[in-house]
């Protein structure tokens, strides 16, 4: 079902050189450049590994991490950097760390909200579209939420910014067969999620139109 | 019940819809990381000005280095990165030709409890007027950390737009000044402050100065110690003895507390 040979692998090979490159020669301009090119699919990720809420919070500390890591690089290290993968292994980490002492300190129980900066999927989607696709981002935030954090982390790097196998299992710290593995186990799980949760109301798409549709049973397969 | 009816019925479309939870990144997330530097007038020359969405965190005089020594001095200090701005945020134009400026913010947030309350009290201090760094000691709640203040206006991240230069020693010397004190005794001249009167009060055991009408006793730069007609003035080495004497401390420039 994975398909590795992205289109762009080779332009992305291109942008990391220069980008390396610039962060050699001068380290504030090139991380300018580094924030330019990366701050999208880190934000992307930071609100779907945090809350939201957090997310701009999150992906402002991974990346400032990241500049005083850089600080200590010397022009050898930064020669042989991956930028991405080593970005959203900081990221990844800060985030786990975030969380634990989140769950030292109980708050509020995370709520997910709908991306309000989304650019439009369909230009001419209506109000009632762009609340059920909210709707169903909420959802489907939520129960990524309660995703083992490997799996988790595994499914939003593949399938929500797009990452090739081999990226996802150096951000993990596996072998290119367990990050596959993870991503599929994840998808399973948040399938019987979803069933499970398919007791209470839920909004459904039926020939573009939105219908609420109460079922009192699990459905069966 | 087809798989139609099921939202995410297909992998397909369960994929497809991870897909819509990617968002861009908000245009205030590099404004988090980055830190604009420009450089501006001043009444001590050029200086270098460094600041963040939250404020002014920086500044420096533009003749103490080149661009790259002020980059240097910030990185070795905050580890952020700089990047340039085109223009300076509101109040600090003012503020640095030494007008009040309700409108400059300022970003103390590396700083501990202390050093922020020493710079907040040595902001509080008015043009034209001097206050002992033991009064600036008391004002931030630590009246015995007479020292630990001298050493805090020394790394003063924000010079001028917290006007450590106002800060004295209680025996009428201007004290030292983290770009000299030439500096200082320039600044306080160009803000009307009488330094020879100081001295000369000084010299004679004076540090605060009665008035026989109201019976208030102030700083000698305080604004309503300027006021004071000779007929009616009278100096007191300490606090104790102009109470003692029957005075009350001025509200203004709370010689006590």
């Amino acid at each position: 079902m994975v398909d590795d040979g992205h289109d762009g692998t080779a332009e992305a090979a291109v942008e990391e050189q220069w980008l390396r490159c610039a962060l050699a020669r001068d380290l504030d301009s090139g991380f300018a450049e580094l924030t330019r090119v990366h701050s999208d699919v880190v934000h992307s990720v930071a609100r779907n590994l945090a809350r939201p809420a957090d997310a701009e919070d999150l992906a402002a500390e991974a990346l400032l991490k990241a500049y005083r890591a850089l600080r200590g690089f010397d022009a050898a290290r930064i020669g042989t950097l991956s930028i991405r993968p080593w970005l959203l292994t900081i990221l990844r980490n800060t985030a786990r760390n975030a969380a634990r002492d989140a769950a030292r300190r109980p708050g509020p129980p995370p709520a997910f909200e709908p991306s309000t900066e989304q650019t439009e999927p369909e230009p001419a989607a209506g109000p009632a579209e762009r609340a059920e696709r909210a709707d169903t981002q909420r959802r489907l935030g939520a129960l990524l939420a309660e995703l083992p954090e490997a799996q988790r982390t595994a499914i939003v790097l593949r399938h929500v910014v797009d990452l090739p196998i081999g990226e996802i299992a150096e951000i993990l710290g596996c072998k290119d067969g367990t990050a596959k593995s993870h991503i599929s186990r994840g998808l399973q799980r948040l399938r019987t999620l979803l069933t499970d949760t398919t007791t209470t109301a839920t909004v459904t798409v039926v020939g573009g139109t939105a219908q609420r549709v109460l079922r009192s049973g699990r459905t069966s397969r | 019940m087809t798989s139609n009816g099921r939202p995410f019925g297909t992998d397909q479309q369960l994929v497809s819809a991870l897909g819509t939870l990617a968002a861009p990144a908000p245009p205030g997330l590099a404004d988090r990381v980055f830190t604009r530097w420009a450089s501006a007038p001043s009444r001590l020359g050029d200086v270098f000005v460094a600041f963040t969405d939250r404020g002014v965190q920086f500044l420096r005089p533009a003749g103490e280095g080149d661009a790259d020594g002020f980059a240097d001095a910030y990185h070795r200090r905050f580890a952020r990165p700089l990047q340039p701005a085109a223009r300076l945020p509101a109040g600090v134009l003012p503020a640095l030709r030494g007008r009040q400026a309700r409108a400059l913010t300022l970003d103390l947030a590396g700083l501990s409890e202390f050093e922020r309350a020493v710079l907040a009290a040595t902001r509080r201090i008015p043009a034209g007027q001097t206050r002992p760094y033991g009064w600036v000691a008391r004002e931030a709640g630590s009246p015995r950390a007479v020292r630990a203040v001298g050493s805090v206006l020394a790394r003063n991240p924000v010079p001028l737009l917290v006007p450590c230069h106002r800060v004295v020693r209680a025996d009428g010397a201007v004290g030292d000044y983290m770009f000299g004190a030439p500096s200082k005794e320039q600044l306080l001249r160009d803000e009307d402050v009488d330094l020879d009167g100081v001295r000369a009060l000084a010299r004679g055991g004076v540090r605060y100065l009665a008035s026989d009408t109201t019976g208030i006793f102030c700083f000698p730069t305080c604004r309503d110690a300027r006021r004071i007609t000779p007929a009616h003035r009278h100096g007191f080495r300490t606090v104790s003895t102009a109470a003692a004497a029957g005075y009350r401390p001025c509200l203004h420039c709370r010689p006590a507390a």
